[in-house]
């Protein structure tokens, strides 16, 4: 599915954070948001989501989901793995995952997709999922997320703190969903973390896009790269 | 009678106590956990659940049973629907904030009250008991209903652990309890949820009242003492901790009866006061209020 987000602007309170704001995602396509701390980032997903004020137009599909409740918004098809994954820590995997099931309603079938993607889910079902490890609440978040088995994909710095094989297991998730066509906008601090899989990226500052490129492009602007992400 | 004897009879009375407050103070203790509000009119609606017994229990003349079959069922209903339209009307518009939502109860609470008076009158009503049994102890004879009250509560506060803990509905107050936001990323329409658990309080405070108002009379003023009383409970037992909720429930209403029982009513309530005043001091978070915990 396809997302379209035009001259977005998000307010806390009095404050604008984003300013006039537009980016595109198609369809099985990974774009990538870079930016330093404060730059906005989250807060684009979160606007998305339909968690900050804002005005402008996000488009899902040809679904206009700018201003529905932000209980209406993930009906419409899309998923979102939160930064620092925000799992229901006190509940146990199995109990996150149902929640993430509440819409599409649970089906062995749906469970059992995700646990091709999330082996060691399944053998933690029963657990409290603030006891697990951080790569897998990382992993239990996304399959959360999964269980709405979403055409677009929000995932908001899943590499964060991350040993590097976690980090390699969650790149090979998200190419295996942009193979099947979901698009994918993921945020990372780290140009590193993205370059693999990243199709296209959006380097963000002080609210705005501030440059938009190709992967293969990247190459061709190191001084970009310095500025914006500090590498 | 003997001291071992006059001790059971104070616990059984104790007990009847505990019953009514468990159900009265996990109302209050849901609606903290999950929405975050201090309900100070939780006691009103107590009230409004017994005044509304009484009124029931008067269209049917004859068996008394059956009007209290009627009350127990109407009553509570009514008075859900009631606070599902104060959830909506003020609550939802003060959007949930702690203090606002404060002052606000403190109103409904005098609103609710002002307006049982000018209807009902100022005068204490008492309710047929529904059956009259008496069970024999060797020592002495003892009310059967309020071992009925005892076993009714015992019942419900189950069905309402149930429900939290194994049903679909259960799952979403807890996620909604636990992160509201991220339980709207999830299409938890935490609103609606929000009217259901205040609803379900102020229907288990009123189904306590029912249970009671056979033992004691409907009086529009009856709804402080709970309120208090729920209130130790809920900071003793940690704030939205059912199973403290529950615990220090049977602690203050087991204590509250035998020492009211063997000494006096006034001592009974400086002893919780005074429990309340330690529970403070040396473990603010209450006995099982480790963070947002069940
Ligand atoms: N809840 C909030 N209230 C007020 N300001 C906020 C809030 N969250 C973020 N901000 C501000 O918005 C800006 C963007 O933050 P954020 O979107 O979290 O950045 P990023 O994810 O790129 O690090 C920052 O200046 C931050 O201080
Ligand atoms: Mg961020």
């Amino acid at each position: 599915m396809k997302l379209s987000i035009e001259n977005l602007n998000s307010f806390y309170g009095s404050v604008q954070v984003l300013r006039e704001l537009t980016l595109h995602v198609n369809t099985g396509e990974v774009l990538c948001l870079l930016g330093r701390n404060g730059a906005g980032k989250t807060t684009i997903l979160k606007s998305i989501m339909g968690l900050v004020e804002h005005n402008g137009s996000i488009m899902l599909g040809d679904c206009e989901i700018s201003g529905l409740g932000a209980h209406e918004i993930p009906r419409k098809g899309i998923g979102y793995v939160p930064q620092g994954r925000r799992l229901f820590a006190e509940l146990t995997v199995k109990e996150n995952l149902q929640i993430g099931m509440l819409i599409k309603g649970e089906d062995s079938h749906s469970l059992d997709r995700i646990f091709k993607l999330f082996p060691v889910l399944k053998e933690r079902l029963k657990q409290e999922s603030g006891t697990l490890s951080g790569g897998e609440q990382q992993m239990l978040a996304m399959a959360r997320a999964l269980c709405l088995q979403p055409g677009v994909l929000l995932l908001d710095e899943p590499t964060e703190g991350l040993m590097p094989s976690m980090i390699a297991s969650i790149r090979d998730v998200v190419l295996k969903l942009r193979e099947q066509g979901v698009g994918i906008l993921l945020v990372e601090q780290r140009i590193d973390a993205v370059l693999p899989v990243a199709n296209r990226v959006a380097f963000i500052e002080n609210g705005y896009v501030k440059a938009e490129m190709e992967r293969d492009e990247l190459a061709n602007e190191p001084d970009l790269m310095r500025h914006y992400v500090g590498i | 009678m003997d001291f071992g004897p006059f001790l059971f009879l104070a616990t059984l009375e104790g007990l009847v106590q505990a019953a009514v407050l468990c159900l009265i103070a996990l109302g209050l203790s849901l609606v903290f956990g999950v929405m975050r509000v201090v309900n100070v009119a939780h006691g009103e609606f107590y009230m409004l659940g017994a005044v509304l017994a009484w009124w029931i229990t008067g269209w049917f003349a004859g068996n008394p049973a059956i009007g209290f079959v009627a009350a127990i069922i109407i009553g509570p209903l009514l008075v859900g629907v009631i606070a599902y339209f104060v959830e909506r009307l003020i609550l939802r518009k003060v959007e949930y904030d702690p203090e606002a939502t404060i002052v606000a109860t403190i109103g409904i609470l005098y609103i609710v009250q002002q307006l049982v008076l000018i209807t009902f009158g100022p005068d204490a009503r008492p309710v047929d008991t529904p059956f009259y049994f008496l069970i024999e102890f060797p020592w002495f004879g003892y009310s059967g209903y309020k071992l009925l009250v005892i076993c009714a509560a015992i019942m419900l506060l189950l069905a309402v652990w149930y429900v939290i803990t194994r049903t679909r509905l259960g799952l979403v107050m807890r996620a909604t309890q636990y992160d509201r936001e991220t339980a709207q990323n999830f299409g938890i329409a935490v609103n609606q949820v929000y009217a259901i658990v205040f609803a379900t309080g102020a229907g288990l405070a009123a189904v306590a009242a029912v249970l009671i108002v056979p033992i004691q009379q409907a009086h529009y003023l009856m709804g402080r003492d709970p309120l208090l009383l729920s209130f130790i409970v809920v900071i003793i037992g940690g704030l939205g901790s059912i199973r403290g909720t529950l615990v220090a429930a049977l602690i203050i209403g087991l204590s509250d009866g035998i020492i009211s029982v063997f000494f006096s009513p006034t001592l009974a309530k400086m002893v919780s006061t005074l429990l309340v005043a330690m529970v403070l001091v040396f473990k603010p978070e209450g006995l099982f209020g480790s963070r947002s915990q069940l």
